[in-house]
């Protein structure tokens, strides 16, 4: 008989994060878990490739990093070379341009809540395995509400292509505006499809409460210690503080819920650093004044939080009126600012939703929107463009230095799931450690273990969970011998 | 038993783009769900790697893959399921041509860390550390895939018998090729499953395109404020609609921006940037050579904009990389 000396259990692949998430479970002697790491084992290389390419074709190169948002990394980089060849927008094209993005923050939302983290509490944590997607769902809030889901998706998705002539892969951002018009009777279809998105999400938020927040167990589950963390949390705010996915300063508040900086984009270098693992292609994001000190929570540890939960930490109000009445009941039912609970992320983002609604409905009808004056033409490179937004999945951040012909020199992108990677790796070891005991592990436990990142909404898993299952998941417990002691599969 | 074909669906170096284009064919998917059999499809089902190795050789119809190939478990999954299944369809632009990340190929797989580990300016990394494929963490072993040194299309690891082009695909295209792979007279193998001939063909700016083109220079899209029902290439822009193969309507076109070439080639091309580079050639309107180098100013990336999804599969393939 050979002693054990260590035990290791590996998923893999978890999930999709532009291509693949990995999580290594170390057991102890007595089967608890000692540590877990979350790895992320790809990289594609855009930084380098992006040099010599010239910089308006930034927003169409970089939106190949994802195809699930390829408008936040297209919104984001039209943002940093309006910075790089020093030229505002016209009133006109700001607005075409948050109209699109409003649209795309509800479609991939509303593609996140039905299909990949929704089924975890609107079918239930532990549910039968075979129910417990976007199939589960649709049994939980009907046929009717689902062809609905995919109707208003389709017409969400109709507002990108018409403004932006593609929906994967948009073309409509150039550096001082757009590249194309919106026709009246474009407009009043926007207005339509607008007015359709709001009702939509005020439904899906009431959906939420009645199966989940009337449901004790999943309410408690949500304020588990095993899914809480206090950390920073970052996100873009307005002038005034509110909420805001396109534009503005950012804002970082202390585990406690101050304040602790709002810099705008052009100072993210003073703020925002990156840690190298040699275990991990991701790199982990921290507060650079405070330094990184680890995988550690707390006022003393750089470690910050990006998306949903983190923007309603962030934000000091919501603009329009449904969504700040979400907003406030959040704020009061999870007992005040800040929201440390992972699993409310959840909640946080149908609140988004019907934020991003309103504003898209906001923006539909707006008289400015079918002007002619879309663009105005940059003469010069102006300097460094760093443009920033909100993606559905977090801050994301496009640097760009060019030279004098306006070819890029050296790019710099700091993606949303990006900012997450030290908590999210905290967040599983913490579900792992207080859910996992091995090496006999039952199979739903692990679903929870998932959870523990997948409130994130990582990027790239929300591509086509159109059909029957979760997401794959194998578990593979291993000796210190290399010998396969078990293999646990979900079916 | 069902009698329905049984289809794969897999993934490579890719951005999700080609399986979002899959779940925007909206309420059209039920149908697709119902003609056919989904056998394994990671990202939507739970059917894993040991399901497809137990299936008989050739038991699948067809297997789609998008994404380019750049790394050996890439690679394995394409040989895998060339076995298995009895066609074998590269899907997008990633597996047809490798597509944007294919551009990765001008650089080394050693620039590529070192820009994104120690270059960029927001990594603090004063050890210089670079992700490693073994490394020991608190005394525990962890493992990371290793990268090859170029990105390959599909067609350069195993036989590839159809193609369906885009980056991404479009719905109409994807039902397109589902009809013609499931029709009794399937088209013959290696075809392009898309129109065959250039996207000029089907702008609908077609009629402003002047009979001989000539241009004076060429501008770069910020550059002008480019009429919305006018040629482009007349205007001046770098419009890839006459080397490139037709089947999306023209929506960067419709965009009011230039065609970058993301369907390929038509079959009668066999290098995308070549035909592109002789066409945009022929259109400068003047033989002096000054004038010729002022008029090419608009056009300061000749390799990335008519390579901008092909380099990958180009004839200068690998040669383009540089010291």
């Amino acid at each position: 008989m050979q002693t054990v000396m260590e035990q290791r259990i590996t998923i893999d692949p978890i999930t999709r994060l532009e291509g693949h998430g990995k999580i290594e479970i170390f057991l102890k002697q007595d089967g608890a878990v000692d540590r877990a790491f979350f790895q992320i084992p790809e990289l594609r290389g855009f930084e380098k490739f992006a040099q010599g390419r010239p910089a308006e074709e930034m927003p169409q190169i970089t939106s190949r990093i994802c195809g699930v948002c390829p408008t936040a990394h297209h919104m984001a980089a039209t943002k940093a070379l309006d910075a790089l060849f020093g030229v505002e927008p016209p009133l006109a094209a700001r607005k075409i341009r948050e109209l699109v993005y409003s649209a795309f923050v509800v479609e991939d939302h509303a593609l996140h809540f039905y299909f990949l983290g929704g089924p975890d509490f609107i079918v239930g944590p532990r549910a039968p395995k075979a129910e417990r997607n976007v199939l589960g769902v649709v049994g939980k809030v009907g046929e009717a509400a689902a062809l609905r889901m995919i109707a208003i998706r389709r017409r969400l998705r109709e507002i990108i292509s018409t403004a932006g002539g593609k929906v994967i892969h948009p073309v409509l951002g150039l550096p001082g505006g757009v590249a194309r018009r919106i026709q009246p009777a474009e407009q009043e279809e926007f207005v339509k499809i607008a007015a359709e998105a709001v009702d939509f999400c005020r439904f899906s938020l009431d959906a939420f409460g009645n199966i989940v927040l009337k449901n004790p167990s999943y309410v408690e589950l949500i304020q588990s210690p095993a899914f809480t963390h206090q950390t920073y949390y970052m996100g873009l705010v307005d002038a005034q503080g509110c909420l805001n996915f396109y534009d503005g300063n950012v804002r970082v508040v202390d585990p406690g819920g101050q304040e602790y900086v709002v810099f705008p984009p052009e100072r993210y270098l003073d703020y925002v650093a990156e840690h190298v693992e040699p275990w991990s292609y991701v790199k982990f994001c921290y507060l650079k004044p405070i330094g990184w000190k680890g995988f550690e929570e707390g006022p003393e540890s750089g470690v910050y939080c990006v998306a949903p939960l983190a923007r309603l930490n962030a934000c000091q109000d919501v603009a329009t009126p449904l969504a700040r009445q979400a907003y406030q009941t959040y704020v009061e039912t999870l007992g005040g600012k800040p929201v440390h609970h992972t699993l409310a992320n959840h909640w946080a983002r149908l609140i988004e939703m019907l934020y991003a609604a309103e504003r898209l409905a906001e923006l539909a009808s707006d008289a400015e929107l079918t002007s002619p004056d879309i663009r105005n033409i940059p003469e010069r490179v102006a300097g460094p463009g760093i443009g920033i937004v909100e993606a559905p999945r977090g801050t994301l951040i496009h640097h760009y230095e060019a030279d004098e012909k306006g070819l890029i020199r050296k790019a710099n992108l700091i993606v949303a799931t990006q900012n997450n990677s030290a908590r999210i790796s905290m967040s599983v070891d913490r579900a792992a450690k207080a859910l996992v005991r091995g090496p006999e592990v039952p199979e739903d436990l692990l679903n929870l273990v998932e959870m523990a990142f997948r409130a994130y909404d990582p990027c790239y898993g929300c591509a086509s969970h159109a059909l029957p299952g979760g997401m794959p998941l194998v578990a593979r417990v291993w000796t210190a011998g290399g010998e396969l002691a078990a293999t646990l599969r979900r079916p | 038993m069902s009698e329905k074909p049984r289809v794969a669906f897999y993934w490579c170096a890719s951005c999700g783009g080609c399986e979002e284009a899959v779940v925007d064919l909206a309420e059209e998917i039920l149908k697709v769900v119902a003609a056919v059999d989904i056998r394994f499809w990671p990202v939507a089902l739970d059917f894993k790697k040991h399901d497809v190795e137990a299936m008989p050789d050739g038991d699948l119809t067809a297997a789609f893959i998008n994404g380019a190939i750049r790394s050996s478990e890439q690679e394995e999954m394409a040989h895998l399921l060339r076995r298995k299944a009895r066609l074998v369809v590269a899907f997008g632009a990633c597996a047809q041509l490798g597509g944007i990340p294919g551009l990765a190929n001008l650089y080394t797989r050693e620039q590529i860390l070192s820009a994104a580990y120690k270059e960029s300016p927001s990594t603090v990394n004063e050890e210089g550390i670079l992700p490693s494929v073994s490394t020991r963490q608190n005394g525990y072993q962890l493992h990371l895939p290793e990268f090859w040194k170029s990105v390959k299309p599909l067609d350069q690891v195993v036989q590839v018998d159809y193609y369906v082009p885009g980056c991404a695909p479009t719905p109409k295209i994807i039902q397109g090729a589902l009809a013609a792979l499931l029709s009794s007279e399937p088209p013959p193998p290696g075809s392009v499953l898309a129109p065959d001939h250039a996207l000029c063909d089907e702008c609908p700016r077609r009629d402003s395109k002047p009979e001989k083109l000539l241009i004076p220079r060429f501008h770069r899209p910020h550059q002008i404020a480019a009429a919305e029902d006018t040629c482009l290439l007349a205007q001046g822009l770098v419009c890839l609609g006459p080397a490139t193969r037709a089947g999306c309507e023209a929506l960067c076109v419709r965009g009011n921006m230039p065609c970058s070439g993301c369907f390929g080639p038509t079959s009668r091309v066999r290098d995308q940037g070549a035909k592109a580079l002789t066409g945009l050639g022929a259109v400068i309107d003047s033989s002096d050579e000054t004038a010729i180098e002022a008029a090419m100013e608009g056009l300061p990336d000749p390799a990335g904009t008519f390579y901008r999804y092909s380099l990958a599969a180009s004839l200068l393939g690998g040669a383009v990389k540089r010291a």
